[in-house]
Order: structure tokens, then sequence, then C-alpha cells
């Protein structure tokens, strides 16, 4: 099989990379551009470590093909912070310890930042039930669900 | 060790909530962990074939395929294992590659079962050629249920007893039969699959000398490093495995780390280049160990008040193909038959099956969860069958509280309880969340709610903290202080996401007198502090934290000799303050102490180590105190059930647990909180499922389902218990926390039992079994309208 020239934009850079026609993102994500905050919890979809957008839209990037981000849109966990300062919700989920083993903190975040921009203003069950495709195993998710809803107030006053 | 607990008032040093130290790396996707270090170039990735029988013998293998397909470099066998082909912690049972080519045979005992390993240019093209190969079998009948395993007598070693006939010398059937009231019963308690959201990784890196590197996601770098020795017949100071964090571990690293670190380490020595094993989550599942799925059951003697007199319990456990830890781990079950509560004759019998499935292992609480199930079962069935509330009956067979005389205070194992506060906490929060009054409120909405029906429970937890294998009980720590005055910080403990790195590094600071951003946290590596036991029993901030101290102590000890000749005072006139020192009159700053220490050749640099005092255990006797001291803790839950579906819903949990004086109260709630959920997922909706053939079924988040973030209970309360205070000479006074909370979750199958009985309007026990999935519990309703 002879590999696929991707272009694309990652977090806002323009990048081109070489791919396998049956890679997904989250391989080119981590293997070629070496951006390893997103994570494979499964590969199948259902644990959400490795969530990213793709134009806007919340996907897991392990059931993506890296050949369909040709002209897309990509935003990882690692274009989340404007520099070193960090977005108010990364500050809220450290203010909240809303964290222990990490892994599944990136994808959260991700999923987090796309439903606020969606709903600036969620209920709780309405947080609860989104982020339900994110699994943690540490948390216990009470910290995770406080810690987003003291975010989007935040982000709401801003 | 027994100084008094103050510290001078540095930044973030002991008690403080200072957030997880890797927090800012973990919500900018930088923190570095196994699977994304830098990958050297020329990196092989390995992939296991796997056994597609549970029992059976190879009879013929053909590994050409495999040889052939695109990317492969290599593809080894048992017969390329220079070394011991063993994997085994304890007992040397756990053959690593089950296959010889050469020999064209293997044994094989459960479906999934590494029989060859290969390694490839990409993770893709090792994944697809390991399935390529031709493997003919002559398949044996397999064991894989506990009762299949009990009918076989397919067990490892004879079952293990304990013993202790109560104060007038009865023996426990004696005092069963001599008691006003008896019952007996039995439960049955599922496993549970670890699931850290980070799978087995390990990365080889051939050194000089045929030495290697190994970066390895595992809570036992010492015993990591040990067999992987073994199997390529090296010695341990030729290996070096390193972690320096992990993504989760709860015990399902303790030793299943080792078999990917081993592979990745053969393909590295057989071929001489850098490799990389990364399991995928399926064969994450199927091949490594989960937590003993047991059946419990229990006779019980007792009087109106629901006292027990007597009670004999036999705790059947399903350990898998090799013994791993599970001697161990059966004997914690039995070491928490009692949980809270005193049995004045009582005997307690283990069996340790042998079956046809993956070896079980550590899972937070050591079969300490298991035994308490079983006595927390009993507790609430005699409850039942007096029509008393439970609570009651668990009062009424409390341990003594400390210092009471009141002759109730000896555990099955002949160890006194001389701390049990359990009867204080249970007030406590009983008080707290209103458990009598909401009890009656929910009984009466009951009755005008056909199809919802709500319950609550209220349990306790007492866990023994220590590893009962006393040799384990050693920790090391190693502190260097550069010229500059910082502080890098080293021990044996390992990350995995509970904090104990920011714990020791605010004892390594409160110890020097120093401010938190002062000490360096550095990755646990065998070649820094060697011989270390297991991070895990909840042990790693107790006795790393002490080796740190001991460091610690001996640098201060240096520095003040140093100090006290240098400026020619009295060494009680050195005093160490935040960041700087009293010499006499004068106040000196820490780094011009260290730059003039440095300069007058003074070492600074120490090594620490800890061995937990008082614990002795005499198997053979069953007798001991194999314990240093009990964590205690209790929760109120409150579930609802729809009696015409089965589902369930914990509606709200109020948690009072004791830490002593907590080393971090943000990261000791955050172990409480994740203890308790995961422990309502091992007994509500995680259900390991095998076929008829031994195959898992359950091996993905597809269809094995841990706690979600819709699951999370509407309302979670959790304290600190104020008043906690480690009566032994702890790390600061603190408690261990690790596992205790996850106990807790005990109250939310009982919350469910007790919805379940309103179905039936209280009329029938209604033997729920765990974990209590949707379809357990329509049958348990069934069952009490039915009878």
């Amino acid at each position: 099989m002879s590999r696929i020239h991707v272009t694309t934009s990652v977090n806002g850079d323009e990048v081109d990379f070489l791919c396998e026609p049956d890679e997904t993102l989250l391989d080119a994500l981590r293997n070629r551009l070496g951006l390893t905050g997103s994570k494979e919890g499964c590969g199948t979809g259902d644990c959400g470590a490795c969530s990213v957008t793709l134009d806007g839209r919340l996907v897991c990037s392990c059931l993506v093909l890296a050949a369909e981000a040709e002209g897309r849109e990509i935003a990882t966990i690692e274009g989340m912070a404007e520099g070193e300062a960090l977005h108010p919700l990364q500050k809220k989920f450290i203010e909240h310890a809303a964290l222990q083993c990490g892994v599944c903190t990136p994808g959260i975040l991700v999923a987090t930042k796309a439903l606020l921009e969606k709903n600036p203003d969620p209920s709780e069950t309405e947080v609860r039930y989104w982020l339900a495709g994110n699994l943690c195993r540490c948390t216990g998710y009470d910290k995770i669900i406080r810690a987003v809803m003291d975010a989007a107030a935040e982000l709401r006053r801003a | 060790m027994d100084a008094p607990d103050h510290a001078p008032p540095v930044r973030d040093g002991v008690h403080v909530p200072r957030r997880h130290d890797s927090a800012e790396k973990h919500v900018a996707g930088r923190a570095i962990y196994a699977d994304d270090a830098p990958e050297p170039p020329g990196l092989l990735h390995g992939a296991f074939g796997l056994a597609t029988i549970a029992h059976g013998r190879i009879t013929a293998l053909d590994l050409d395929p495999v040889r052939a397909a695109p990317g492969v470099v290599a593809v080894l066998s048992a017969d390329d294992v220079p070394g011991e082909n063993d994997t085994g912690p304890v007992a040397r049972d756990e053959v690593f590659l089950a296959a010889s080519e050469a020999a064209q045979s293997g044994d094989v005992h459960f479906h999934g079962q590494p029989l060859f390993l290969v390694a490839a240019e990409s993770r893709e093209a090792a994944r697809r050629a390991a399935r390529l190969a031709q493997v003919s079998y002559a398949e044996e009948p397999a064991v894989l249920s506990i009762a299949q395993a009990m009918e076989a007598g397919s067990r490892f070693g004879t079952p293990y007893r304990m013993a202790r006939p109560d104060a007038e010398g009865r023996d426990a059937p004696q005092a069963i039969e001599g008691a006003p009231m008896r019952l007996s019963g039995r439960v049955e308690i599922g496993g549970q699959e670890h699931f850290y959201l980070e799978g087995q990784v390990a990365m080889a890196l051939p050194g000089e000398d045929g030495d290697l590197h190994i970066l390895s996601s595992n809570q036992h770098p010492s015993e990591c490093q040990l067999i992987v020795a073994h199997l390529l017949g090296l010695s341990a100071h030729a290996v070096t495995v390193e972690v320096r964090r992990m993504g989760g571990g709860f015990g399902g690293k303790e030793t299943q780390g080792n078999q990917t670190a081993a592979a990745a380490a053969l393909i590295a020595h057989c071929t001489g280049r850098p490799a990389k094993l990364r399991l995928d989550r399926d064969d994450d599942i199927v091949t490594t160990g989960k937590r003993h799925d047991f059946v419990i059951d229990w006779e019980a003697g007792f009087d109106a008040t629901g006292r027990i007199h007597g009670i004999c319990v036999t705790q059947m456990a399903r350990c898998g193909w090799s013994l791993d830890l599970s001697n161990a781990i059966c004997d914690r079950a039995m070491f928490h038959a009692d949980n809270c509560y005193y049995l004045p004759a009582v005997e307690i019998v283990s069996h340790r099956l042998r079956t046809n499935t993956v070896s079980n292992t550590a899972f937070r609480g050591f079969g300490g969860p298991q035994g308490m199930v079983g006595i927390e079962r009993a507790m609430d069935e005699i409850a039942f069958a007096l029509g008393l509330d439970p609570l009651a009956v668990r009062r009424a067979n409390f341990y003594d509280p400390p210092d009471a005389g009141g002759g109730r205070s000896t555990t099955p194992y002949h160890m006194e309880v001389e701390d049990c506060v359990i009867a204080e906490i249970v007030d406590d929060l009983a008080a707290r969340t209103g458990y009598e009054a909401r009890r009656g409120e929910i009984r009466a909405a009951n009755a005008s709610s056909p199809v919802i029906k709500r319950g609550i429970a209220l349990t306790p937890v007492k866990f023994g903290i220590s590893f009962t294998t006393s040799f384990l009980n050693q920790a090391g720590a190693l502190v260097h202080i550069y010229r500059d005055g910082s502080v890098m910080l080293n021990h044996g403990g390992t990350e995995m996401g509970q904090g104990l790195f920011i714990k020791v590094a605010q004892v390594a600071a409160s110890e020097l007198g120093l401010d938190l951003d002062r000490v360096k946290i550095t990755a646990t590596r065998t070649d820094k502090v060697p011989n270390t036991s297991a991070t895990a029993a909840s042990s790693g901030s107790d006795m790393n934290g002490m080796a740190v101290r001991d460091a610690c102590a001996k640098l201060k000890a240096r520095l003040r000799g140093f100090a006290a000749r240098h400026w020619k005072v009295a060494e009680a006139e050195v005093e160490f303050l935040a960041n700087r020192v009293r010499v006499g009159r004068k106040t000196i700053a820490w780094e011009a102490l260290i730059e003039a220490a440095y300069l007058a050749r003074v070492s600074l640099s120490a090594t620490g180590f800890y061995a937990t005092p008082k614990i002795h255990w005499d198997r053979d006797a069953a007798r001991g105190r194999p314990f240093y001291y009990f964590a205690y803790g209790a929760a109120v839950t409150e579930a609802a059930i729809d009696t015409l579906t089965g589902e369930s819903r914990i509606l709200r949990v109020d948690i009072l647990h004791d830490v002593g004086r907590s080393l971090n109260p943000a990261v000791d709630l955050g172990q409480i909180e994740g203890g308790f959920v995961q422990g309502t997922g091992w007994l509500t909706s995680e259900e390991l499922w095998w076929d008829d053939t031994g195959r898992l079924r359950t091996h993905a988040p597809s269809t094995y389902k841990i706690p979600a973030c819709s699951d999370r209970p509407r309302v979670l309360n959790m304290a600190l218990w104020e008043k906690g205070m480690n009566r032994e000479l702890t790390i600061r006074r603190s408690k261990a926390v690790g596992e205790p909370p996850l106990m807790l979750a005990i109250s939310a199958l009982h919350a469910l039992s007790d919805a379940v009985a309103a179905a039936g309007d209280y009329r029938r026990y209604p033997g729920l079994e765990a974990p209590a999935t949707p379809e357990r519990i329509l049958a348990a309703v069934e069952r009490v309208r039915d009878g």
C-alpha cells in the first residue's frame, strides 16, 4: 500500500504528514506529529481518552482515519492552553483536584470544551450525560463535574 | 522515629491539600507515560500469539506464516528464552511463552494464554502477524468455575484454616449449636477487571554489555527487574527498570506488568534492537488477571439482639491457572472475614481453586473486600431474620473501642484490635445523615410507590494495614542535596495517580524545612533504590514516607554537626527553620549552609530505610499480628431500583473516613471518592462473563461496564474524620488510604438489597448476589414477590 500525503491544520498550525491508508488519526497524532496528549484507552471509541475535535466536532480520534483529516481543522489537548497560560477549564480541573492518573484528563477536557462551545450553560445532568463517553477509573467523576460546572460559570462571566 | 509532630512552616509541607505534582502536565497533555516516551530509531513492536483453547496440549505449531508476514523481524517461542521461561512472582509456575517451536509442543492452561511472541517494524504488523500461526491442539476438559473446581478438587495446596474458640473454650460449631438462634447462607461475589485507562506497556532499550533499560508501567519495578533477569539469564545489575508514572494501577500492575516487560526485554535481547509492547485493550483484558471471584458459605449462631456467638465461614476463590499472589490474597480475605465485628468462636476455611482461566491477581483491597462482603451479608441476613435494623445488629457486634477492657477485641487470628474507632465513626455518620429517620421515611414512601423502590444501608469498614507477607514491609529512599541547595528525592514507591509522590515530597519538604518547590520528584528506578516492595497494600506513603524521613534525618544530623563545628556553637544551638538555619545567634540561608558544608567536604547524599515495626505472623499456627494498625470508615448509601426493568441508581452517598492526620487532604479525598465509585462498579455493573469454552466474552468497554460519569451518585458527601489520629507512630500520624474506601461501596450493594426487599414488602430476604446487575436485581425482585 502506498502512503497518503495529508495536509491539515492541528491546533492552528498547518502540518503535513505521510500516513498509511488504514492508519488512525490517533496514531498519526501520536506517532507522526509527536502529540502524545491524546491517549489510546480502548481503540474502539468507547472510552474517550483519544477525544479531539475535527472542524469543531467532537470525535474519537481512534475511529477516524488519518487520511480523513485532509483539509480539516483538528484541535487537541496540546492546543488548549495559550502558550503557558492555561485555559480556565484546565485551571478548574487543577483547582478541584479533578484528576488522578491523568490519562483520561486530556480527553475529558477536550470533550468538555466542545460541550461548552455548544452549550455555555449546561445543567449538571447535561454535563453528566455528555461526558458519559469519557471513562475515568480513578476519580469517581464527582470532582470532574464540580470542575466543569465551576469553569462553565466562570466562562459565562468572562 | 518518635519525634514530635511539628515542622517548620514551609510552603506546601505535610497536611496541606496540595494538588497532584503532575496536575499541570496532566491538563496540558504533557505528562509522559511509558507509551509517550520518544521512540528510538529502529524500535521493534511486539505482539503475543494467544491460545484459542482453555486446556490442552499443542500437537503441531507452524510459525512460518507469521515469519512471512510483512514487517516481521523475529518470531520467538519458548526455545528462544535464554534463562528461565517463567514470569511467576512467588511460585515459579507461570510459563511465559507456552509453545516450543522446536519440540512442537506446549501445555495450554487458559484461553488467551501467550504461546509465542512476534517482533515487527510496526505495532499493526506485529498484531496482524500474530494471528497467522497454525496451531493444532489436543483439547482436554477444562475446569472453569468455582463449582467445577470444588467438585474436581482442583486447588493450590490444601484448604487453609484459621480458628479460635470462645472464652469458654467452645469451638465455632459448638458455639453455633449452643446459641439461641442459627442461620446459614451463601453469597456469590463476582471478579473485577482493573480497567486502568493506560493499558499494559513496556519499552526495553539495549545498552552496553547486553544490559537493558526498561520503561514499564509497573507497580513493582524491583520484581520486574528480577523476573527479566531470570528470563534472560542475566544478573539483576544488568537490568534497570524505570517507572515515572502509571495511568492507573489498582493492583493490576503489581505482577501483571511483568509479562509485557519480559516480552519487550526478550525481543531487545534477541534482536539487539529497542523493543516496545503495548497490549491492545482486548488482549489486555483477556491475558491479564483480575479480582478473584468468590463463593462464601457461612453459618452463624446468635442471640435475639443479633449478637453472634459463633460463626463458620468457608471461602472459595477462583485463582486461575497459576498461583500468582493468590495465597496472600486469600489470606487477606480470611483476615477480613470479621470486618469490624468480634466473633467469639470462629472458624474460617479457605479454598484456593485452580481453574483454566486467567490467573487472578491483586486488585485494590486484595481479597479483603470479598471477605468483608461475606460477613456483611451475614449481618444483614441475621438482622432480616430478627426484624431488626441491620445497623443495630452491626453495632451489637462491633469490636470494643480502645482500652475498653470488655474482652471483645481479639481477631480470629489472635491479634488484639487496639484502635477500634468504628463505633464512634458510625454514630457520627448516622447522626450527620439522619440515617434512622431516613430509613423510616423510605419504608413509608415505598408503600405508595409500586414500581420504583428505594433502599438505604450503612456499612462500616475496618481494613488491616501492612503486607501480610511480613518481609515486604520494608522501603528505601535516596535523597541528594545539590550544591545550589536544591533537593532530589527518590524512593521505591511508584506513582499511579494516587498522589504518593506529592505526599512523600511534602514529607521531605517538612523534614528538611524547605518549601516544596525546592524538592524535585524523580522517577522510580531500580538503580537508585534497590530491592523495593510493590507499591501496594495501601502502604506506599506509610513506608516510603518513613524511609525518606530517615534519609532526611541523616542529612540534617550531618548538617547540624557541621554547622556546630564550623560556627563553633553547641549542636543544640543549631535549629532548622523554614528555608534557613539558626546557628547560635546567626541565621543562615539554606543555600549558604549547603555551600559551606560542600566546601568542608560533608556528604550531601543519604539513603533512608524503613521496616514496619511490631508485625509478625505465624502462618502455620494462624496466629500473630499481621497488621501494624487498622484504617476505618463508614458509608450510608441510598439507592433506587426499577422493579420492572431491574435498573438501579445510587441516589445519595455519605462517607466518613479515618485517614489519621492526613498528609494531604485533597489527595486523600480523591482516593476515597475514587475507591468508593470503583467499589460500586465491582458490586453493580462490572460483570465478567466467560462462555462454556472458557473464553472471556466481556473483553472491551463495549461489554464490560465500569461506572461512567452518568452513574455518579446524585449527592456525594465525603468527609475525613476530624478526630482521626493514628495511635501508632506512622509518618506524621497519618493512615493509609488507597484500598479501604473501596469497601465503603458494600453499602451500595446493601442499599440495593434493601430496595429489592421492599418489592416483596420485606417478607423475604432478597439474597442479592454481586454484581447486582439489572438481570440479578430483576431475578431477586421476582424471588421476593414469589415468596
